[in-house]
């Protein structure tokens, strides 16, 4: 206890040198000069605004990945004191003063500065040596599609930090198990592989890939230690709890916790609300809330509601009809039945309010007490504006020539009844007979009398329905489908007995009081699907490439030009480290089959350690390449060259091991391995020179002459930008 | 058929158990087989003899087979109308009997079959097949559906032979061919003219042979060695020949091959040339013959169909050459460009058609007022187009200019011969595609300005040469913008005829949509050749003929507001398929698969994934079991894992596809599911027996067990047999329907 007396205290520290010089050049690399260009560069454009959207906190949703990405971004802005007030419109316009560029652009350029030196890491914790170790940190170092990827506002060197530190985290955990399974540093390098893959899985999608190799060789790695005998059983079931609980519950949980902190933040309703449920746009402040606030919950026979489609494809709309009847005559000579149109309208309009009716009654106000209308019950919907209730009969509709005609009934005093009944299907209820409730319930309307069901088609009118959209009834009614489900969005108890003054009481706004909550998991559960299943339209884009372009480089994306001079940043990677990266990964394909086979015939080539070593660097670093990579394949949307940045990090990653083994196994002389030494420092100062030719396109610093930039165009796919004058 | 000895499941470690179990079992079967040989089906002969245990494989062979047939051909005559798809199917036997040349997405060998059965049934491929619920009346087409019954018919036998190769185990076998013979939505699938039974016929029979291939693994090269690996060649080829579904099949073949290869290689007492000599013999069989077949199907394809029909437009322009009643059949044109000639551009992107324009102006507000150009499918005066020189107005075909041909990488302009406007583009953003310029006709009399200037390049092509009408695929490149003459594909409005939309595409990446070749073509001072020289060779019209069918099978995309089956839906039994009939009073035929057979089949899959999981954890962490378990529990993780692969291939792959899915595209994955759950249930049975209980007792659980299965499949058959053999009278929504009690799931529609 009065140890200290009798010992001096003393801290040892152990600095490796190395690791603080290349963690040094990665941030000399990433942060020069990070402020310039001060101007939006390519992407920017797009991840800006929605920063701007957290600064605001007003809701948005992207489809292109989970909220972490954004919300990372969206905290350099913070810790800069980004006010959000700039508008992303355009790739080049200037930043106003508000903008702290150098913050916003910071995180991305750390996390990319810090790939740096894990390179070392990883490869050190793989067993090789070393010397292997510092090369594919130097590789990294120089790579210039990374740098330029890193320095702007942009995920893709955040999503390689996290991909990198899962597979870092994972080999330090793995490496000691074998010396101390359950001591703290085992614990927390565990952790720390869960939540870094769900890091990368909160920033972009295709983290997932990489989160399932990490599943995949831990599964591995987890069969081994179930065959391990000399473990008892419940020391193997512990090692399996532990695992589950640190690769499958904390990243769950994480990701769940980024859309909490997301949904959180955002509170106020904004541009995107409209894709969202009614619901869910009535827990935004100031959405819909603002309008919805004090309804009555339950709709009852007299309620004047407005009804939404659940589907909302191709727009949100509202149930809508108008004075103008169907043409006589179609213009391809079909015949219509001449009443009045019912349509779905994608605005808010005093045309949208309908009347709920109770058939067997004549009044359109709400008795009182409420009659509330029931799962099963029949009722009328008469249009608010012009008294008229919804019919179909069995005529064909304009656009789908399968469906019904949906109308507005016009007694023309023709041997045409109005068919006017209709049976409410509560979709979601839970007892049959659950009351209709605003906003809560999804309905469907089925006719009586055909059995058609209410439904939104998705085709547009043409000029004579105002290019509406078409509401028809669907007779042969395949199953549950959104298209036929509609809510009711806004609402209120009919007071009006004469038409004149309800066509006034539709006009004024609605009463506020109450408001509505929607619990955290029904919110994220919407959220996550709509995000999963909006289809942005197929847009094309100049510099969109196919994923065979990648491997060889065939393909550069334009970032930005300096608005007077030829100065410009454009992504293009460093060709000599591209194509030996390509390489190695095929030797150490034909390698590895080779051993295999020659194993399998009882042949060794080498010693069990280093096939183990060998083995397990090809699984992390050939299988992130693959993993990140071939799945592109089967991708229908549009695809950058900036996607392939993931893959190539492990590409780098297996350049030196490819080199050491070689060096190591299959140079068998002295002289021979001095010779390839020689050859690999070669080879990486070219590298070294081609980066450093690139660099004025990597960093936009330097405005070059057209012919200087002519000469840069090494391939005819490039699409350096050349100013004519 | 199959080696009365029946051998080993290819590995050694079986045949002990065999040596062990089978007399064991056999002799608790002997004590007590006078109490119970009433009750039961006669599954184990009264003494173990090897020869009475042969003979009663081929008894329930027999028995299975005759059940199967019966099943199938009972009421194949009704309903005597279309059902379903038997308008695409009976209508493609229809044009192979007529010889005209159609389209398909899938490959030709299944429709040929039909076409076959129909022509030496009598068929005289008059019968239109126009839709659903037309009545065939005097046409014979019982020939096809009975071709497609005797086919399906083979299912179930087939997977009987199957498992009992996998498993050794009677019972097991029994109980698989019970479940497909008694489930109606195979049945149902069975019975009517399409390509389904014929590809399930091939899927199977590639998965026996392929079992049985490996049971002969102890004597390779023998003669049955030989016969079912090169027959396991012959279904590949078969099934992948009906559907492109077969690629799963093939896919598990070769799984299989790679592991037994590899297990083969393994063994260090085979010399390497022994190993070769194993590899180069499933080279041969499973890859150059079932190619060689495939090609060959493709060969009689196209010699059949000779005519010119529904689907000339499809294909491109030297392929209709081919067809004898296309206007570019025996047709003879110049063969090479030339200023002066009138032609007209077709886009070689499918389905896009002729470069096009018409005396009709873009509306206002739609880029500028000029005259509009666009694509269209069909054969018209306004296709044809002049070719002439950027900077001169003569006509070239005056008699006293020589002939001047275009070569790659002249300026040129393209005047409308109707309208005598020319190919125009500026910078306007086109109708539809905003990012792209719009495309006119400008000018009058053929004088307009720069912006009527084109460079014409032939693709992949370097050097100043002639174009060739046909072969040569252009690129027109707009001089003054540099953007690249294309279509999108998208349908203009009304305004536009609803013809499709023209663009010039700023993003000069290489696809279909932008390129062209010239297919009219009138020059009166150039000689004609015959179109016969530029006819495609074989291999050409393999690859296109495929790219054809990709890109259709592609084009099948689902409509936004449509329902659309789920994979999902599949396993559960979600949602069936209306055959034929709506209303009460229709004759009403439902593919629906009998729900107690596939909900048993969903059941076993998850309890087989518990009990295989529990099995290899318990093996690798190496406990110790009697060799009876070690046995068994060898055929759950062998034989179980091989269908179970089959499964997951045959479903899995369909949550990636992006085209319509339908319900029956679920029933070659049920096939294999069937196979699982009479293994597992066997096995399972047999372990239960054996840790429960005593022998003769556990024989009698185990057989119990069986027996209760069968009777239940056989039972459900009973309660839904009308869904497949067709119904009449009230909807099963109405209480007084037969079939009211029945209706499971609100979903179902019959």
């Amino acid at each position: 206890m009065w140890g200290f007396l009798t010992h001096p205290v003393v801290v040892t520290a152990d600095i490796n040198l190395h690791l603080v010089a290349l963690t040094g050049m990665g941030l000399l690399s990433r942060l020069w000069q990070l402020t310039y260009p001060r101007a939006v560069v390519f992407d920017e454009v797009y991840y800006g605004q929605y920063i701007s959207f957290y600064m605001k906190r007003i809701f948005f949703l992207d489809d292109s990945g989970p909220p972490f990405g954004h919300m990372v971004l969206a905290l350099g802005g913070y810790l800069g004191g980004f006010d959000g007030n700039f508008l992303w419109n355009r790739i080049g316009a200037e930043y106003s003063s508000n903008v702290p560029v150098w913050s916003l652009r910071l995180l991305p350029a750390l996390a990319g500065a810090l790939s740096v030196p894990m390179a070392y890491q990883i490869v050190l914790e793989l067993h090789f040596s070393h010397c292997a170790a510092v090369g594919a940190a130097l590789l990294m170092l120089i790579e210039n599609a990374l740098i330029t990827q890193s320095r702007l506002m942009l995920l893709e060197s955040v999503l390689i930090f996290f991909n990198l530190l899962a597979v870092l985290s994972y080999l330090k955990f793995f490496n000691c198990q074998k010396q101390s399974p359950f001591s703290l540093s085992w614990w927390f390098w565990l952790t720390l592989t869960g939540v870094a893959c769900s890091c990368a899985v909160g920033i972009k999608y295709m983290g997932v890939f990489t989160y399932m190799l990490m599943l995949v060789v831990a599964a591995v790695h987890a069969w081994h230690l179930i065959g391990d005998q000399t473990l008892s059983n419940v020391r193997v079931f512990c090692h399996l709890l532990a695992r589950a609980v640190a690769l499958l519950v904390i990243p769950a949980v994480l990701y769940l916790l980024f859309f909490y902190v997301h949904l959180i933040l955002l509170f106020r309703s904004g541009p995107h609300d409209q894709i969202m449920s009614s619901a869910f746009q009535a827990s935004l402040e100031g959405g819909l809330a603002r309008i919805t606030q004090g309804q009555p919950l339950e709709v009852a026979f007299g309620s004047q509601v407005t009804l939404r489609s659940v589907f909302g494809k191709p727009v949100p709309c509202w149930l809508h009809s108008h004075q103008n009847t169907y043409p006589m005559i179609y213009e391809n000579g079909r015949g219509s039945s001449h009443q009045q149109q019912v349509t779905c309208y994608p605005f808010k309009d005093v045309n949208n309010w309908w009347i709920v009716k109770d058939p067997r009654r004549h009044q359109l106000v709400v008795s009182s007490p409420p009659r509330s209308v029931r799962h099963g019950d029949m009722v009328q919907l008469v249009h608010g504006m012009t008294a008229r209730s919804l019919n179909t009969h069995d005529v064909a509709a304009p656009m789908s020539p399968h469906s019904q005609e949906v109308s507005c009934y016009i007694d023309y005093n023709i041997s045409m009844p109005s068919q006017n009944l209709w049976r409410l299907e509560i979709v979601n209820r839970r007892s049959d007979t659950e009351v209709w409730k605003t906003i809560l319930s999804e309905v469907r309307f089925v006719h009586v009398n055909t059995s058609a069901v209410l439904k939104l088609s998705g085709a547009h009118l043409p000029d004579w329905g105002f290019r509406q959209l078409e509401v028809v009834g669907e007779k042969l009614s395949r199953g549950y489908h959104e298209s036929t489900v509609w809510n009711v969005e806004e609402h209120r108890y009919g007071t009006s007995q004469e038409q004149r003054e309800r066509e006034w009481e539709l006009n004024s706004p609605v009463q506020v009081d109450a408001s509505r909550n929607l619990s955290f998991m029904a919110r994220f559960s919407e959220l996550q699907w709509r995000m999963l299943v909006l289809r942005s339209d197929d847009s094309e884009h100049k510099y969109s490439s196919s994923p065979l372009e990648w491997v060889t480089l065939d393909t550069s994306i334009a970032y930005w030009l300096h608005p007077r001079t030829s100065a410009q940043i454009h992504l293009l990677g460093n060709i000599v480290i591209w194509v030996s990266g390509s390489l190695a990964l095929a030797i150490y394909t034909l390698l590895f089959l080779w051993y295999l086979l020659r194993r399998r015939r009882n042949i060794h080539d080498l010693p069990q350690d280093a096939w183990l070593r060998w083995v397990l660097a090809g699984a992390l670093c050939a299988g992130g390449w693959a993993v990140n990579y071939l799945p592109f394949f089967l991708m229908e949307k549009t695809l950058f060259l900036y996607h392939y940045l993931p893959a190539l990090t492990f590409q780098i990653l297996l350049l030196p091991v490819v080199l050491q083994h070689i060096s190591d196994h299959l140079c068998r002389s002295q002289l021979q391995r001095s010779v390839f030494s020689a050859l690999v420092v070669a080879w990486y100062s070219s590298a070294c020179h081609v980066s450093n030719t690139l660099r004025p396109l990597t960093y936009g610093d330097k405005s070059l002459s057209p012919e200087e930039l002519k000469a840069l165009r090494w391939k005819d796919s490039w699409d350096i930008l050349i100013r004519k004058h | 058929m199959p080696p009365a000895t029946g051998g080993g499941l290819a590995e050694s470690e079986l045949r002990p158990r065999r040596g062990r179990c089978g007399p064991q079992a056999a002799r608790a079967a002997g004590r007590d087989v006078a109490a119970r040989a009433a009750a039961r089906n006669p599954k184990r002969p009264a003494r173990g003899s090897r020869r009475f245990e042969t003979a009663s494989r081929w008894a329930l062979l027999a028995l299975v087979t005759l059940l199967s047939f019966a099943t199938r051909f009972h009421r194949l005559d009704e309903p005597p109308h279309i059902c379903w798809d038997e308008t695409h199917f009976g209508k493609m036997g229809s044009y192979y009997i007529n010889r005209t040349f159609f389209f398909d997405v899938h490959p030709p060998l299944g429709k040929m079959l039909i076409g076959l059965a129909g022509y030496l049934s009598g068929y005289d491929g008059t019968f239109l097949f126009q839709k659903p619920g037309d009545k065939y009346e005097h046409h014979s087409y019982m020939g096809m559906r009975g071709f497609c019954a005797f086919l399906g018919s083979w299912l179930a036998p087939f997977a009987y032979l199957t498992v009992l190769d996998l498993s050794k185990s009677l019972s097991a076998a029994l109980l698989t061919a019970a479940l497909l013979t008694f489930d109606t939505g195979c049945l149902t699938l069975s019975q009517y003219i399409l390509l389904d039974p014929i590809l399930m016929f091939f899927i199977m029979a590639a998965m026996l042979s392929m079992v049985k291939y490996n049971s002969c693994a102890d004597r390779p090269f023998s003669a049955p060695w030989w016969f079912w690996l090169s027959l396991t060649g012959v279904s590949l080829a078969g099934a992948l020949g009906v559907k492109f579904v077969g690629l799963f099949v093939i896919l598990q073949v070769g799984l299989n091959t790679i592991a037994d290869l590899w297990y083969l290689f393994g063994d260090l007492s085979l010399s390497l040339v022994t190993m070769g000599k194993h590899l180069t013999a499933r080279v041969l069989c499973l890859i150059v013959l079932p190619l060689a077949l495939y090609t060959a199907t493709f060969a009689v394809h196209f010699m059949v169909l000779s005519k010119s029909g529904p689907g000339d437009g499809f294909f491109s322009s030297a392929f209709q050459a081919r067809l004898s009643g296309n206007n570019l059949h025996n047709a003879s044109i110049p063969e090479h460009l030339a200023y002066g000639s009138v032609i007209t551009v077709k886009n070689l992107q499918m389905a896009i058609g002729y470069l096009h324009s018409h005396r009709h102006l873009y509306p206002e507000g739609i880029g500028a007022r000029q005259q509009q150009v666009t694509t269209y499918l069909h054969k018209d005066y306004n296709n044809l187009w002049i070719i002439k020189k950027h900077n001169t107005n003569s006509d070239p075909l005056d008699p006293s200019f020589p002939v001047e041909f275009v070569r790659h990488g002249d300026i040129i302009r393209l005047e409308h011969k109707e309208t005598s406007r020319n190919l125009h583009s500026h910078y306007h953003e086109a109708p539809l595609t905003r990012k792209h310029y719009q495309v006119t006709g400008y000018g009058i009399n053929g004088t307009g300005d720069s912006n009527d200037f084109w460079r014409i390049e032939v693709v992949n092509r370097k050097f100043g040469n002639r174009i060739k009408v046909l072969r040569s695929r252009i690129r027109l490149i707009h001089l003054v913008t540099g953007c690249v003459l294309g279509s999108s594909g998208k349908v203009l409005p009304k305004w536009g005829w609803e013809q499709l939309e023209v663009t010039c595409t700023p993003y000069l990446k290489e696809t279909l949509n932008s390129i062209w070749n010239v297919e009219d073509h009138i020059n009166p001072k150039l000689p004609n050749i015959s179109l016969n020289v530029l006819q495609p060779s074989f291999p050409e019209i393999l690859l296109e003929s495929h790219m054809v069918m990709i890109w259709g099978n592609n084009g099948l995309k689902p409509k936004d507001n449509e329902f659309t089956s789920k994979p999902w839906h599949w396993p559960i039994n979600y949602q069936g398929l209306r055959f034929s009939g709506v209303n009460d009073t229709d004759f009403r035929v439902y593919l629906l698969g009998n729900p107690v057979v596939w909900w048993l089949n969903l059941l076993s899959i998850a309890l087989y994934l518990l009990s295989g999981s529990i099995i290899a954890v318990a093996m690798q962490r190496g406990t110790q079991v009697p060799a009876e378990v070690a046995g068994l529990s060898q055929v759950l993780l062998r034989g179980g894992g091989q269908v179970l692969l089959g499964w997951m291939l045959h479903y899995f792959p369909f949550f990636l596809m992006g085209r319509v899915l339908y319900f029956h595209h679920y029933f070659p994955a049920m096939l294999f599911s069937s196979m699982l759950t009479g293994i597992l249930w066997d096995t399972l049975l047999r372990l239960c027996a054996w840790g429960l209980a005593s022998w003769p007792l556990a024989r009698g659980i185990h057989a119990a067990g069986i027996l209760s299965l069968l009777l239940g499949t056989a039972y459900s058959f009973y309660l839904f047999h009308p869904l497949a053999y067709g119904m009449v009278g009230p909807l099963a929504q109405d209480p007084q329907s037969p079939m009211a009690g029945l209706r499971w799931l609100d979903s179902w529609e019959f």
